[in-house]
């Protein structure tokens, strides 16, 4: 049978086709031909869409051009959310490939937040990282580590190297035998229909008389509307990485294979299609 | 670790035992009187019953207490009966001991006690000094006090021959009477209490125990002739006292402490190896003036006390030279007793709530510990009564196993326990695969996939009743063995669980059904279907384990406690505390084959789930372009180097590994590495795919490793580096770990066909082989083979080419390779998650004192000025005292501290001296006119503890192991594995499959001597050398009669003592003490014993024959372009059908070890046993 080293694999390799077109109001010398990309699920769009703003600028006056933002059937899409979080969340019942709408003009203030720069990317990613070792170990693994070892996590999710990411991260993953886990999950729930942008709790792996909890358990206690009962049809699909794992999978363990490399659990509940 | 037992006695007289792997007290139902107190250590268990007698349950083992009786025929030869029992006035008697001072017809021998038996007649011993002698066994010599030779001479006038005779010891598991007799007679006294200990006083002879007794009277009695060939010992001897004893304590060591009626202690001095007993009382005070002692308990260093207003006290200042101690240290908790166990561990009995205690937090080095803990678990008569008691339709399956087969079973079984839990569950691994004939009569209506009707009572009932009918299987089998009696030497079936298994469907289905819910338990509690199953397994775990214990009623009292026997230390997992999670836990700790976090549903969701996902997004896209594209990433580092021109020093440099996607995708990778010479920068480099093997170097004050590519491997000269901090050298070898075996394309697990070996420093490698690596005429060469490490610590490996590996550590413990990878310094991404276990070994460290004699002071420590130092290693070249000597290592830690080591091969006197003529000589262990110089050896233990794919194998320590190379085509098709224990016995494996790589039982194979090596081919030839260097042949082994019939005497190689052996598919190879390379000719289907031996080589170390017959050694010493190199890794090239013995040798890797400074020595005695055909 597989590893569990295989998941992370998965994980990390996961891929989202994309198409990208450029907003019809957009102003462009001549017609913009759609760009084609695999975007890494773990990745910031922002982070890598380069190609695709070259590419359009090609057919663009350079008088024309503002800050690039992306929609998807008219939501603004938020450069801070990992690509596949966002693709789950809005877009995980449609057809490949996924079909991005690029604007350069009307930034929308209200929805979005202005990324002039890799380093606010970094900014964030780090600051999502130090938040989850918080939870998970006091912070104190992230600050025993050192300027360059920070740098590493960065450098590795910037460039899609995997053993780079992966010898520095899986010390954030360690955890004392004896405690069976963190000390809590760094966990975010994501809601389509929500005015609320997420969901986050302090929630323990273990039970204090030392039941492991479970994603269900994790449901039932912070949004258990999510958990259809036995005598109804399912109304919510709860996606991690594209997929739905079992209920009873066990916290720790999503925490440790599921996690994004921010090391946050970010989990979408997201209506169950109608058709 | 272990399974051990701790024992207790309730307050009704009631003997308990609880596992270090159970969770709840098994009632020793076999004792049929109340038990006033009980004392185990490891082997047994010494108790007083109600009677006042003592009685004594020998815990059984695979490999049984036999003791070989001996005497001897003597005969002289006279003109007219040519020879005859005619013997001259002045001769010795007929029949002698082998000194000829005692008589001795084999009339004479009696059993020792009721206790034992015989196992068989007399007969003839036919082996003489490893040669076999003519058919009558008699050995010649001119006169009597003469040497003897096997063949008959002109002037022999004598002869003599050895008969041999073996009884066994038959009680075990089982309270055994001893009878109360002193030297003159019956005792006039009952016994009141008992204190066992002492062994680690001396290792001769083997087993040998202290046993301590006081009576009613206040008389203390000491109890000689116990060890274990003797486990019952022979009489009681009176120990002089300074006043009436009420309780005594003996630890492992020399220490020993009793109390006094008035409430004083003393302390037994000048407790030696030579006399166990001691010489003298020194009195000690209590406490506490106003409250007297009651209660001691000794440890090895410790001494604490209980005084009569219940209060807890420990001794400070206790060690060896100052059994005394120097002050009492009050502690908190009140107890009723104490009982100090298995390294230095505490357990008491509270005064307050008759529980059993165990103080936590006892380390080496805080003796007096944190805190205490109550031992929280049921008693398996309190399980009992609740299932049945219950209603609930859940536990009626449970029901049905649990009562009357339990009361029926013979109470011996329950010390057997230890081997229990994990026998249970092998079984396990077998099943699936056998679909269930027959099911199991349990309740039609209850759903059974979905209901954990498994309670820990059906679990160990059943085990029991399973056990049962095994051993009447095993009664059968007994009678059998007796009729066969009489042709020695024979196998002797000895395991109760052996006649049960594959042949025994039903009860193995059983196994497999209740187990396989009981796994899916498991320790989230979670099965297939969420919601309601929850809520039902949580029934099943939590009234079982939550509620019960604390009924009303049922709270044990427990009065007496000993935990001497029981292997725990303050790292040890116990499921003994918090019962909710104890039987989840330890059901997850005692599979080994099938891990329930694997076959858990919810992982597989996740498996499948991702893979679809890969499918649906990424399989229609592969044109499209990728989003980020890949670079070059560097990883530096500052490091010291080993520079290659002289003279050779470490000097810094800086380190660079720059990996990138090599043309075909896969990663790539080159090592840089930036030095000065004369001022100019320069750099040397090594590509990731041409390294051949990363060694981690032991260094003390270094942390080191060497990297060898095929170049290096042929001028024996690695690149040596060293890291700042072992920290960051084990980041360094992780990462050019994995970046080789990218390269390489290796990820994962090794497979089955790979190679094992381990380096001389115990580290672990495999060797994925390509299929080139036999090809004709062009194999791969030896020194590009690429090798990985896996994490472990181990002196020898052995494997099939099926997968299933073995090992045995430097301290002889057993392991069995459990599929993982990594452990160790391999973590994250080079590890597996599962299947990584803790390992622990250890070894000595020796130190040489020296001495010589001057005419005025006689033995000093003053040497001449050319003189060796006067602490030294073995070679007297380095100066190592006692207080310089490091471990190897960083990893290795001391557990004990300096002794003289007595086992030192020449002998030593009482001291442990050893004598000479001078210094660089050979050594003997008694002083003559002529030695001028003398020395002794000084030993200490070091431990290491690691992690890696390997789980313990229980309990009998080995000293080699085979496996068949090939056979089983079947996952569920026994292996045929044999092994030899430390002590020589040779044993066969019973259980091992594929499945169940670690095997179920030993099956003892007797033999006349001690054996130490053995190798099994791939037609079920069994080849041994035995300890006097003379080979034997196993007849018969078959599958159906995996144990063989008979051992066939091979004389070795004229005047050469055999050392190892090795067999394929046809071959034998073996290697004698000269490193000589003998392969065996003549084997033919006909006479599979072959003619002759025939010289192939010298200079060998190992040999290991693969199972197409192909020839691998470890090679002494090879000169490489460089360097030289002890212990190189060689493929005999040629080998073909016709020619088995090949042509010539291509080396492989392997490194210099000729300069201390310069470590990089890589001795493989490796085992490619499995290398697949071209």
């Amino acid at each position: 049978m597989a590893d569990d080293k295989d998941v992370l694999r998965d994980v990390w390799f996961g891929r989202i086709p994309t198409c990208f077109t450029l907003y019809q109001d957009e102003i462009t010398e001549r017609e913009a031909e759609p760009f084609y990309l695999l975007l890494p699920r773990v990745s910031f769009l922002t982070l890598v869409t380069d190609k695709v703003k070259k590419h359009f600028l090609k057919v663009m006056k350079a008088e024309d051009v503002e800050e690039m933002w992306f929609d998807f059937e008219g939501t603004p899409l938020k450069w801070h959310y990992p690509i596949g979080l966002l693709f789950d969340l809005h877009a995980s019942n449609t057809a490949l490939p996924w079909s991005i709408t690029v604007h350069f003009k009307n930034f929308p203030e209200r929805d979005l937040l202005h990324c002039p720069s890799n380093s606010v990317i970094e900014a964030h990613f780090m600051s999502s990282i130090k938040e989850a070792d918080a939870l998970k170990h006091k912070s104190q693994v992230i600050n025993d580590m050192q300027k360059k070892d920070h740098k590493q996590l960065w450098m590795g999710l910037q460039n899609d190297k995997f053993d780079q990411f992966w010898a520095m991260n899986r010390k954030l993953m360690e955890y004392p035998t004896e405690e069976g886990g963190f000390r809590y999950i760094p966990f975010r729930i994501y809601l389509t229909m929500s005015d609320r942008p997420f969901i986050q709790k302090l929630f323990r792996p273990i039970s204090s008389d030392g039941y492991t909890h479970t994603l269900g358990d994790l449901l039932k206690e912070v949004y258990p509307v999510a958990i259809s009962r036995d005598d109804e049809s399912k109304r919510y699909q709860v996606v991690i990485h594209g997929i739905e794992p079992l209920l009873e999978t066990p916290l720790q363990w999503l925490s440790e294979h599921l996690s994004h490399p921010d090391n946050f659990l970010h989990i979408s509940v997201i209506p169950v299609p109608s058709d | 670790m272990p399974v051990s037992l701790l024992w207790a006695v309730d307050v009704y007289g009631r003997v308990y035992s609880l596992s270090t792997r159970g969770q709840q007290w098994e009632q020793c139902r076999d004792a049929v009187l109340e038990f006033k107190r009980v004392t185990a250590v490891q082997q047994c268990c010494w108790g007083i019953a109600c009677d006042h007698h003592i009685y004594l349950n020998v815990h059984s083992s695979d490999v049984p207490i036999r003791y070989q009786e001996e005497t001897f025929e003597n005969q002289r030869w006279n003109p007219m009966d040519n020879f005859s029992d005619r013997l001259l006035p002045s001769d010795r008697w007929q029949w002698s001991n082998i000194t000829g001072l005692e008589h001795q017809p084999l009339d004479s021998f009696f059993l020792p006690s009721t206790n034992w038996e015989w196992e068989g007649d007399w007969y003839i011993d036919e082996n003489f000094g490893g040669e076999p002698t003519e058919k009558e066994g008699w050995t010649y010599a001119i006169d009597f006090p003469a040497t003897y030779t096997k063949d008959k001479k002109w002037n022999s006038c004598v002869r003599r021959r050895r008969w041999i005779r073996y009884r066994r010891y038959k009680a075990t598991d089982n309270w055994a009477t001893i009878p109360s007799e002193g030297r003159s007679g019956p005792l006039p006294d009952p016994f009141n209490d008992i204190s066992c200990g002492g062994w680690e006083i001396s290792e001769e002879p083997r087993g040998r125990l202290s046993l301590w007794a006081v009576s009613l009277q206040g008389k203390v009695w000491f109890r000689e002739g116990i060890h274990h060939h003797s486990p019952e010992g022979d009489g009681w001897e009176e120990v002089s006292l300074p006043g009436e004893v009420v309780q005594i304590s003996c630890g492992p060591g020399d220490l020993v402490w009793a109390v006094l009626w008035e409430g004083q202690l003393i302390v037994r001095e000048g407790i030696t190896r030579d006399c166990p007993r001691g010489s003298s009382w020194v009195v000690v005070d209590s406490p506490n003036p106003e409250a007297g002692a009651i209660h001691v308990a000794v440890g090895d260093n410790v001494v604490w006390a209980v005084t009569k207003d219940n209060k807890v006290w420990y001794r400070r200042g206790i060690n060896s030279y100052n059994p005394r101690g120097s002050g009492w240290i009050g502690m908190i908790g009140e107890m009723v007793m104490i009982n100090v166990g298995l390294n230095d561990q505490v357990w008491g009995i509270s005064c307050e709530d008759r529980a059993v205690y165990f103080r936590q937090g006892v380390t080496s080095n805080e003796l007096s510990g944190k805190a205490w803990k109550a031992v929280n678990v049921p008693r398996d008569g309190d399980i009992r009564s609740h299932s049945s008691a219950s209603s609930s339709s859940l536990h009626s399956a449970g029901c049905f196993f649990s009562g009357e087969v339990r009361a029926q079973s013979v109470m011996s079984e329950d010390s057997d326990t230890k081997n229990g839990p994990q026998r249970a569950v092998l079984e396990v691994g077998a099943c699936p695969s056998s679909p269930p004939p027959d099911p199991p009569p349990v309740d039609p209506d209850v759903p059974k996939p979905r209901i954990p009707k498994v309670t820990s009572d059906s679990f160990i009932s059943e085990m029991l009743s399973d056990r049962k009918v095994k051993r009447e299987g095993a009664t059968t089998e007994a009678s059998l063995r007796e009729a066969d009696a009489k042709s020695p030497p024979l196998a002797l079936v000895l395991s109760p669980s052996l006649s049960g298994g594959p042949g025994d469907p039903q009860w193995s289905n059983v196994d497999l059904e209740e187990t396989q819910t009981h796994l899916a338990v498991g320790p989230a509690g979670v099965r297939g279907d969420a919601a309601d199953t929850c809520s039902l397994s949580s029934v099943a775990t939590y009234t079982l384990c939550q509620e019960e214990p604390y009924g009303a009623d049922e709270h044990p009292l427990w009065a007496w406690v000993s935990g001497g026997g029981c292997g725990v230390d303050c790292h040890s997992q116990l499921n003994w505390f918090n019962s909710a999670t104890a039987l989840s836990s330890s059901v997850q700790s005692m599979s080994l084959s099938i891990s329930p976090a694997q076959t858990a549903a919810w992982r597989k969701q996740i498996f499948e789930q991702l893979s679809e996902r890969s499918k649906r997004e990424m399989d229609n896209f592969k044109h499209y372009e990728q989003a980020i594209e890949q670079s070059v990433w560097v990883k530096k580092g500052a490091m010291q180097w080993w520079r290659d021109w002289k003279p050779h020093k470490w000097v810094d440099v800086r380190f660079a590994l720059e990996q990138f996607s090599g043309p075909e995708g896969n990663q790539d990778g080159i090592l840089f590495l930036y030095y000065n010479f004369n001022e100019e920068k320069k750099y040397l480099h090594a590509f990731i795919n041409e390294v051949t093997i990363l060694v981690p170097v032991l260094n003390d004050s270094k942390h080191t490793f060497a990297v060898y590519t095929a170049e290096r491997t042929k001028q024996r000269w690695p690149i040596r580096l060293a890291a700042a901090t072992e920290l960051e050298m084990h980041d360094w070898l992780a990462l050019l770990s994995v970046s080789c075996c990218d390269s390489r394309g290796i990820q994962g697990p090794p497979s089955k066909q790979a190679l094992w070996s381990v380096t001389c420093k115990g580290d672990v490698f495999v060797c994925e082989p390509s299929p080139s690596l036999e090809a004709c005429p062009y194999p791969t060469p030896c020194d590009q083979m690429f090798w990985h490490q896996v994490g472990g610590h181990l002196r020898l490996v052995e494997c099939n080419s099926l997968g299933v590996v073995w090992g045995v550590g430097y301290d002889h413990t057993v392991w069995v390779y459990t599929g993982g990878y990594g452990g160790g310094f391999l973590q994250g991404l080079a590890s597996s998650t599962d299947n990584i276990y803790t390992q622990t070994d250890v070894k000595c460290v020796y130190i040489y004192e020296n001495q010589r004699w001057n005419p005025v002071t006689g033995y000093t420590n003053r040497g001449l000025p050319t003189d060796r130092y006067m602490w030294s290693d073995a070679t007297g070249l380095q100066e190592c005292t006692k207080a310089n000597t490091k471990p190897p290592s960083p990893h290795w830690t001391w557990v004990a501290d300096w002794a003289i080591d007595y086992g030192i091969s020449g002998g030593t006197d009482r001291e442990g001296w050893q004598y000479a003529a001078d210094f660089p000589t050979s050594y003997h262990g008694h002083k003559t006119l002529k030695d001028f110089v003398r020395r002794r050896r000084w030993a200490r233990k070091c431990k290491l503890t690691t992690t890696g794919p390997w789980q313990e194998v229980p309990p009998i320590p080995l000293s080699d192991v085979t496996i068949i190379p090939c056979g089983a085509q079947s996952i569920v098709e026994p292996i045929p594995l044999w092994a030899i224990s430390n002590k020589g016995d040779v044993l066969c494996r019973l259980g091992v499959t594929l499945l169940t790589p670690a095997g179920t039982s030993w099956l003892h194979v007797g033999t006349d001597q001690p054996f130490k090596s053995i190798s099994i081919g791939g037609a079920n030839q069994v080849w041994a050398i035995a300890r006097d260097g003379s080979a034997f042949y196993r007849g018969s082994v078959t599958a159906q009669s995996p144990s063989g019939d008979c051992w066939y005497h091979i004389p070795s190689p004229v005047r050469q003592k055999l050392q190892q052996v090795s067999v394929g598919r046809t071959s034998v190879y073996t290697v004698d003490q000269h490193g000589n390379l003998w392969f065996r000719q003549g084997l033919t289907p006909s006479c599979p014993q072959g003619s002759s031996w025939e010289h192939i080589s010298n200079n060998v170390r190992k040999v290991s024959v693969g199972p197409l017959d192909q020839v691998w050694i470890i090679a002494d010493k090879v000169q490489g372009s460089h360097s030289l190199s002890c212990g190189t890794v060689c493929h005999r090239l040629g080998v073909q059908p016709m020619e088995p013995k090949g042509q010539s040798w291509d080396y492989g890797i392997g490194s210099n070890s000729s300069s201390v400074q310069s470590p990089g020595c890589v001795q493989l005695p490796l085992n490619p046993s499995s290398v697949p055909s071209a």
